[in-house]
């Protein structure tokens, strides 16, 4: 059975001019991801990972090559709210409530109150944060500010969830905990996911798919496709299949600073 | 509370030892004078209790200047209520405004002019900042302009002001107003401009990603950012206000008000008048600034900014 192709990057390139000379983000960066795919993209600072995502998401423009998502270009998609982009931040207004931080999106698209009460109490209870409505952001763990975005990129039902490090800032176990809850989200609304880190790991864990990419000029050095069922339960990361997926990762990322020095 | 009552206590009493201190030194030569005229001689109980009570001293002592505010707002008021008995009440506090020796009748001037001054300096203010942080032509060419209004000097800018006022037809409250709002538009155009800014690239991004537009962005998240900056401004303006609206009472000091009746003292020598009008002054800036911060505190509470 043939996938349907969400996102496809062809040649894509990005050069960002600077003082020092003109830095390449990304370079030549062919792509493509099936429609309910969980991609990482992984790889040192400086490997266009997140350069990546943003370009999805039409924070920047590329400087050649060819991207498109849900076969429009990102800024069509933009507009027509195609995805939704969590932070590694969570952003969320200290002056509403966690309930109205995930209403601001609805409310700059113009959706009716009635139907936004209702995509909020949706999406609360997909991150487990049901009866959180009216507390405020700095009454939460900083676990459940996240899962607050989260839940505010996901109420307006885009069907791409495009995610930049958004548990950096977390600790470990708290992380574990955040990882889990993801794949249950994404296992319950069949969406597919972009998904930047830092961790080799969490990126095993989570994918189907790990893109591995390295810098100077970014790019993707190679794909893993991931041969982990979908079910995933935590202590399957002491299999000894995830292992070898790890460490295969491991190689990659190496392979890549290899041909760096 | 307690931890703090101890030394402001202590600072408090140091000050006025001080103003006390300074009343002996600076009224000395007044009370010798006399002695020497008088020709007899002073002992040192005598000369301190001649510098504390003279009529019309270089420095007046707190108790002097107390006292003097007393009788021209307290005593005043009371006497022009017994006066007016027997007519209705609204006529009765009129009358108690109008008194042209009350204090109070001039702090109700000065605290008119102020805070018409202040409406309109906030709200020229907050009407810059907006431009200047939407548009790049005005951030270029308008906030020279603001900087440089506040390098010329307010009393020498006043008198100017005034006159071209008049010659459109606008006099009394308003031309106060006007050199109020001169003094408090600026705190607040600083403060709006650094406020609307403070979203960070971050959250531009996020608004970016849900294709916001420009009166959204302003809306939903510059203008809610900008009120902790907005209220610290705000604190300042207030009392820039009042600065202001005394400088143009000191122009017009035929309408009377707090800086009319300095000048007053001024004249004639009364120093009585002018630190009663000094301390009324001073007391009014003071509710001023806590009712902001007042404002401030609730207003920031029922946003969720305290925790």
């Amino acid at each position: 059975m043939k996938n349907d192709v969400v996102i496809k990057a062809e040649k894509l390139c990005l050069t960002f001019k600077t003082n020092d000379g003109p830095v390449h983000a990304l370079k030549d960066v062919d792509l493509t991801i099936n429609k309910g795919d969980f991609v990482s993209f992984i790889g040192p600072s400086g490997c266009g990972k997140t350069t990546f995502l943003r370009v999805l998401a039409d924070l920047e423009q590329p400087t050649g090559g060819e991207v498109s998502v849900n076969g429009m270009t990102p800024e069509e998609a933009r507009r027509k709210r195609a995805y939704g982009f969590v932070f590694q931040a969570a952003g969320l207004y200290p002056w509403r409530t966690i309930g109205g931080n995930i209403k601001l999106p609805l409310e700059i698209m113009g959706i009716a109150k009635a139907e936004q009460k209702q995509l909020v109490e949706e999406v609360l209870d997909l991150v487990h944060l049901s009866g959180f409505e009216n507390k405020f952001p700095w009454q939460l763990s900083g676990g459940m500010q996240q899962r607050a975005s989260i839940a505010r990129a996901l109420a307006f039902q885009a069907d791409i969830l495009l995610m930049d490090e958004p548990f950096g800032a977390l600790d470990e176990i708290v992380r574990d905990h955040l990882n889990e809850q993801l794949l249950e989200l994404w296992a319950k609304t069949g969406k597919t996911i972009g998904f930047v880190t830092h961790s080799i790991p969490e990126a095993v864990y989570l994918s189907t798919k790990i893109v591995v990419m390295s810098p100077r000029p970014g790019r993707v050095t190679e794909v893993i496709e991931s041969t982990l069922p979908r079910e995933r339960p935590l202590d399957i990361r002491e299999s000894p299949e995830f292992l070898e997926l790890a460490h295969r990762v491991r190689e990659g990322l190496r392979a890549g600073h290899d041909d760096d020095a | 509370m307690m931890r703090n009552f101890f030394p402001i206590l202590t600072v408090t009493l140091v000050i006025f030892a001080l103003w006390y201190a300074f009343a002996i030194v600076l009224n000395k030569h007044w009370a010798y004078d006399k002695a020497t005229r008088g020709g007899y001689e002073l002992s040192f109980t005598e000369l301190v209790a001649d510098t504390w009570t003279q009529k019309k001293p270089r420095l007046p002592t707190p108790d002097q200047v107390a006292a003097e505010i007393w009788k021209s707002t307290g005593i005043a008021a009371i006497k022009k209520w017994g006066r007016t008995e027997g007519e209705p009440f609204s006529e009765r506090v009129a009358a108690v405004l109008g008194d042209k020796k009350s204090l109070i009748r001039h702090a109700w001037l000065t605290l008119s002019a102020t805070m018409l001054g202040f409406v309109f300096g906030t709200g020229l203010g907050i009407l810059l900042a907006v431009g200047i942080v939407h548009n790049k032509a005005m951030d270029n060419s308008v906030m020279p302009w603001v900087i440089t209004s506040q390098t010329i000097p307010i009393l020498a800018l006043a008198p100017m002001i005034i006159v071209v006022l008049n010659a459109v037809g606008l006099s009394g409250l308003i031309p106060k107003a006007v050199i109020s709002a001169y003094l408090s538009f600026f705190p607040v155009v600083v403060g709006m401009v650094k406020g609307l800014r403070s979203p960070d690239a971050m959250q531009l991004d996020q608004m970016r990603t849900w294709f916001a537009s420009k009166a959204q962005i302003f809306w939903k998240l510059r203008l809610p950012s900008s009120v902790p900056y907005l209220f610290t401004s705000l604190k300042i303006g207030v009392a820039a206000s009042l600065v202001g609206a005394i400088v143009g009472e000191l122009t017009i000091s035929q309408d009377g008000g707090l800086g009319a009746r300095m000048l007053q003292g001024n004249y004639y020598g009364t120093t009585l008048i002018i630190w009663a009008s000094l301390i009324v002054a001073a007391a009014l800036a003071a509710t001023l600034v806590s009712s902001v911060g007042l404002a401030e505190r609730v207003t920031k509470k029922r946003m969720g900014f305290v925790q």
